[in-house]
């Protein structure tokens, strides 16, 4: 076998997860343990990735089904980091629900080695496998706490839809596979040219099915509720890391075999964007609990992000990703404040809560505060760059339209995102949280609010990074 | 030139901000705060001051010109001045310490970080005048936005929250087309550096709507009418200090971007829209002059006052003479001053009887008679009597609307009259008349730091009215080749 040790992180992560299992089960009161082994996993996995993949040429593995390019591996990166950030802030918040066991580390781990098959997918099966493999372990996490009812609802609801999503995806793929014969995007991309509508049809299912896992209007339904389900430290995890994956498969399936046909799914991906980002903006206004409104916000995040890509051009795949990027930056810092919001170890979720924060702790309200205003996407904050390059490559494409709409609802999201500040800012005090945080939780919020506010200062570095992914 | 002079003015007001965020905001420390704002604002005004003598007058050439890479292969971080935008500059530094002397009273909770806001708003202020790249200009005229929000939301009066939003949510919606604009000049010129563009030009079919995604930035900010009603509310509900830079300089940020971006980049759709700015100019003048008749709260007498006199501003600006533009930029330095004046009038009468309502006073003359002679000054400043710099500004750009079109000018000289109605029967309802409210005997007189920014403000205000000959000396040659290569590009299409 040529050049497996391209795909070294993958299995090293596989054969991690084993050996986490057997020790959580034949050592008792395992927990804490493993919770810092599989940090150092993501960890090393990330170094490896880095190490072995990021330099070289593009590649392809077992039969051209998996792919290593500049792409696969950046995105790599970035998921394992983040999931890394994710482990590392939420034990404290397990701790206080008693839900510190062993199967949550195991399980991010599982749905990471899912994205990172994902990622490096370049065919459908394998696609398939590592979406499935994700799913299952994204499910359980969302009812990880199951003493709740709100938590075995999420879990549940999560269940059902995306499963539907999955049968819509798969009837997507036995359609490409019937008029192509083969599930290799590379195969297809030589196939398709008798069957134009009848693989149109397939893609229209395929892209349903991924809209769904990240939650574009109208595949959203699910979304607010499981965010606001699902354990804090979960939905932190749902908000931005399964969304890379799948958004690196939306990069691949649409740019590799169907870039021919981007007059099909073109109007496809500009209906998604701005639905996406008009309905995430407006249904927000209404929102009290904090969870629900970061849900609705992130589907108008990720409103953007396809705006990037439906450009058809690689600036727009790039933008894309700098908006991921920097979008993961901005809701660690989000989250991290929300895990901060804990009283007699009661953690505060409702936008009320936050009523007068800035008298009690005027450093995490400014950290919040300027995580808000990039959110909002006002310069000189990160948020901005990242709307800036969307725009950027939209507008070369002469999508004015897109690029109107896109800019108009960022003035109705704006309008939220100010009143959170204004909670925070103009209202009266209420009680004061713990001050006492974890020092990863407070180390996650610093590193991430400096990133945002000092972005501006070195914007080309991101920009020298993304500018190496090259599809077309 | 290796002293980069222009990135240290913008980046001063922010070290200062920063050191006061890192000290702690005891109750002690409040003077040492107040102390360490004032001085960075001060060395600011100093700084400003000496750029102001390095200057040289007789060039039309961008100068201290400082150009960065600042996005590899997309932007460039560039600043420089030219005779334009210097005296802005100037204003702004000039204006910030006075606001700093003056939150003695009106800012009683967190001062030190509303003079972290001021700080930081004079960096932003100080970009917008510098920057000669649109991109860099677009990220400070929106920056902006975040401490002007804090400032009407954190330390407002009543309404805060609804007029902070509203103030936010307007400005930012007329700013999002002029991004779109400012994407587009890049895609179709490749650059969105201002020299360049100036001397590239920017081919004319694509120029109208680009004119049109500007304005709906800067008539919100000027404000123009229809979309003025921001400014009264802001006003009405902002600390004293938040109204004087509000009035004071951040509307000039659209006046200058009229100046430099809508008539410099785009000739020829600026001619195509002179009318529509004509016709809102006007209405603006005549119609708030109107409203501002009917106010019975000082300050939104004043706010409607400065969209009449943006009215002004806007109008001699699409004159496209000479005295029009030359007026337009003394107009805004004067209203920079005298608005900013006023704001501290009504400060200074409310931090006394907590009302800005007109009927509250009345017959104040013998209390307090040192305060009616500088609000006398500066009502006359403001309605534009000879001897005053809103003299020379209204005076040129009558002259230059009179050559252009005599309708206009005969409608706006209209609005003068207005003006001088409203301004002195506010100030008869104020300060004479017969003493009803006996609570009124209670008031003391201006103190030690009122009575300096006042006459601060005072003194530029008769100097520039009696001898505008140093402002017009450094903005002359500028303008006229503004003007020149605006006659070039539209004859050329022709």
């Amino acid at each position: 076998m040529n050049n497996i040790e391209l795909i070294f992180p993958e299995i090293f992560i596989s054969l991690s997860i084993m050996f986490l299992l057997i020790l959580g089960v034949f050592k008792k009161d395992s927990s804490k343990i493993i919770h810092n082994i599989s940090l150092l996993v993501l960890l090393i996995t990330a170094v490896i990735t880095f190490n072995e993949t990021l330099s070289i040429n593009p590649t392809t593995l077992f039969n051209e089904s998996i792919v290593i390019d500049y792409l696969s591996s950046f995105m790599k990166i970035v998921t394992l980091l983040a999931a890394f950030v994710v482990l590392l802030i939420s034990s404290n918040y397990l701790r206080t629900f008693k839900i510190f066991k062993i199967e949550y580390p195991i399980l991010i781990l599982s749905s990471v080695l899912g994205m990172m098959i994902m990622i490096s997918s370049s065919d459908l099966i394998v696609f398939y496998m590592g979406l499935e493999l994700q799913s299952l372990a994204l499910y359980v996490l969302a009812t990880f706490n199951r003493d709740q009812l709100k938590s075995s609802e999420a879990g549940l609801k999560y269940f059902v839809l995306s499963a539907l999503s999955s049968g819509l995806l798969l009837y997507g793929c036995s359609l490409i596979y019937g008029f192509t014969g083969s599930t290799n995007f590379n195969v297809i991309s030589t196939q398709f040219n008798t069957n134009e509508y009848a693989i149109t049809f397939g893609i229209v299912f395929i892209l349903v099915g991924l809209s769904f896992k990240i939650s574009a209007v109208p595949f959203h339904m699910w979304a607010p509720d499981v965010y606001e389900g699902s354990p804090t430290s979960v939905t932190l995890f749902f908000t931005m890391v399964p969304k890379i994956a799948a958004l690196t498969v939306f990069i691949r399936f649409l740019y590799v075999p169907f870039l021919n046909l981007i007059d099909q799914w073109q109007m496809i991906l500009v209906f998604l964007s701005i639905a996406s980002m008009l309905f995430g903006a407006i249904a927000a206004i209404g929102q009290k609990n904090l969870k629900r409104l970061i849900a609705y916000s992130s589907i108008s995040h990720i409103g953007y992000a396809l705006a990037g890509l439906a450009t058809g051009s690689n600036e727009g795949i790039q933008s894309s990703v700098i908006y991921m990027t920097i979008y993961i930056i901005m809701n660690l810092g989000f989250f991290s404040c929300l895990l901060m919001m804990k009283r007699n170890n009661i953690y505060y979720e409702q936008i009320d809560d936050l009523s007068g924060l800035s008298k009690n702790h005027p450093l995490l309200s400014i950290s919040l505060l300027i995580i808000l205003f990039s959110l909002a996407g006002i310069p000189p904050l990160a948020g901005f760059f990242a709307k800036f390059y969307i725009f950027k490559s939209v507008i070369e494409q002469s999508m004015y339209f897109l690029a109107i709409v896109g800019l108009l609802s960022t003035v109705v999201a704006a309008f939220y995102y100010l009143r959170i500040i204004k909670i925070m800012y103009f209202d009266e005090e209420k009680d004061s949280y713990d001050k006492d945080h974890n020092l990863w939780l407070k180390l996650s919020l610093t590193v991430s609010t400096i990133l945002i506010l000092m972005y501006f200062i070195f914007p080309s570095e991101l920009i020298d990074v993304v500018s190496k992914i090259n599809i077309i | 030139m290796n002293f980069p002079i222009l990135s240290s003015l913008i980046l001063l007001p922010s070290i200062g901000a920063l050191f006061l965020f890192f000290t702690k905001s005891k109750s002690e420390n409040k003077i040492t705060a107040k102390y360490v704002a004032l001085f960075t604002s001060l060395v600011n005004f100093f700084l400003s001051i000496y750029l102001w003598f390095l200057f040289d007058q007789t060039t039309s050439a961008f100068q201290f010109v400082e150009d960065r890479i600042w996005i590899k292969g997309l932007i460039n971080y560039k600043v420089g001045v030219d005779g334009i935008s210097i005296l802005f500059i100037i204003l702004t530094t000039f204006i910030t310490p006075l606001c700093i002397i003056s939150v003695n009273n009106s800012v009683t909770k967190r001062l030190n970080e509303f003079l972290i806001a001021i700080l930081v708003m004079e960096t932003f202020m100080i970009g917008v005048f510098c920057s000669l790249d649109l991109v860099v200009f677009y990220l400070f005229f929106e920056a902006g936005l975040i401490p002007m929000f804090l400032i009407i939301g954190i330390w407002g009066g009543a309404r805060r929250v609804y007029s902070a939003f509203k103030f936010f949510l307007f400005t930012l919606l007329g700013s999002v087309l002029m991004l779109v604009a400012i994407i587009s000049i890049y895609w179709i010129t490749g650059t969105t550096d201002v020299v360049q563009l100036y001397e590239l030009g920017i081919d004319t079919k694509y120029q109208n709507l680009l004119w049109l995604a500007f304005f709906s930035s800067f008539a919100v900010k000027t404000p123009m009418w229809p979309v003025h009603t921001w400014l009264p509310d802001a006003h009405v509900e902002a600390p004293t200090a938040g109204s004087v830079l509000l009035a004071a300089i951040l509307l000039k940020m659209a006046g200058y971007g009229f100046i430099r971006f809508s008539l410099g980049l785009f000739p020829s759709a600026s001619e195509v829209f002179t009318p529509l700015i004509y016709t809102l100019s006007v209405i603006a003048i005549i119609f708030t002059s109107l409203i501002a008749l009917m106010q019975e709260d000082m300050k939104k007498l004043i706010a409607y006052s400065s969209v009449a006199h943006m009215g002004f501003v806007t109008l001699g600006i699409f004159t496209i003479q000479q005295q029009g533009i030359e007026g337009s930029i003394i107009q805004m330095i004067s209203h920079g001053l005298v608005s900013a004046a006023l704001f501290l009038c009504v400060g200074v009468v409310y931090d006394r009887m907590h009302s800005r309502l007109i009927a509250t006073y009345g017959g104040i003359v013998t209390i307090i008679p040192k305060y009616a002679i500088l609000f006398m000054v500066f009502t006359l400043a403001a309605l534009g009597l000879p001897g005053t710099s809103g003299f020379v500004g209204e005076f040129l750009i009558l002259m230059a609307a009179f050559k252009d079109n005599f309708l206009v000018a005969v409608l706006a000289s209209l609005g003068v009259i207005i003006g001088a109605a409203y301004m002195l029967w506010l100030y008869k309802r104020v300060i004479f008349g017969k003493l009803i409210n006996s609570e009124l005997k209670k008031m003391i007189d201006l103190n030690k730091s009122e009575a300096f920014t006042l006459t601060c403000l005072a003194i530029p205000t008769l100097y520039f009215g009696f001898y505008p000959e140093p402002l017009i000396n450094t903005i002359e040659v500028s303008i006229s080749d503004l003007i020149d290569t605006y006659n070039f590009s539209v004859a050329s299409k022709q």
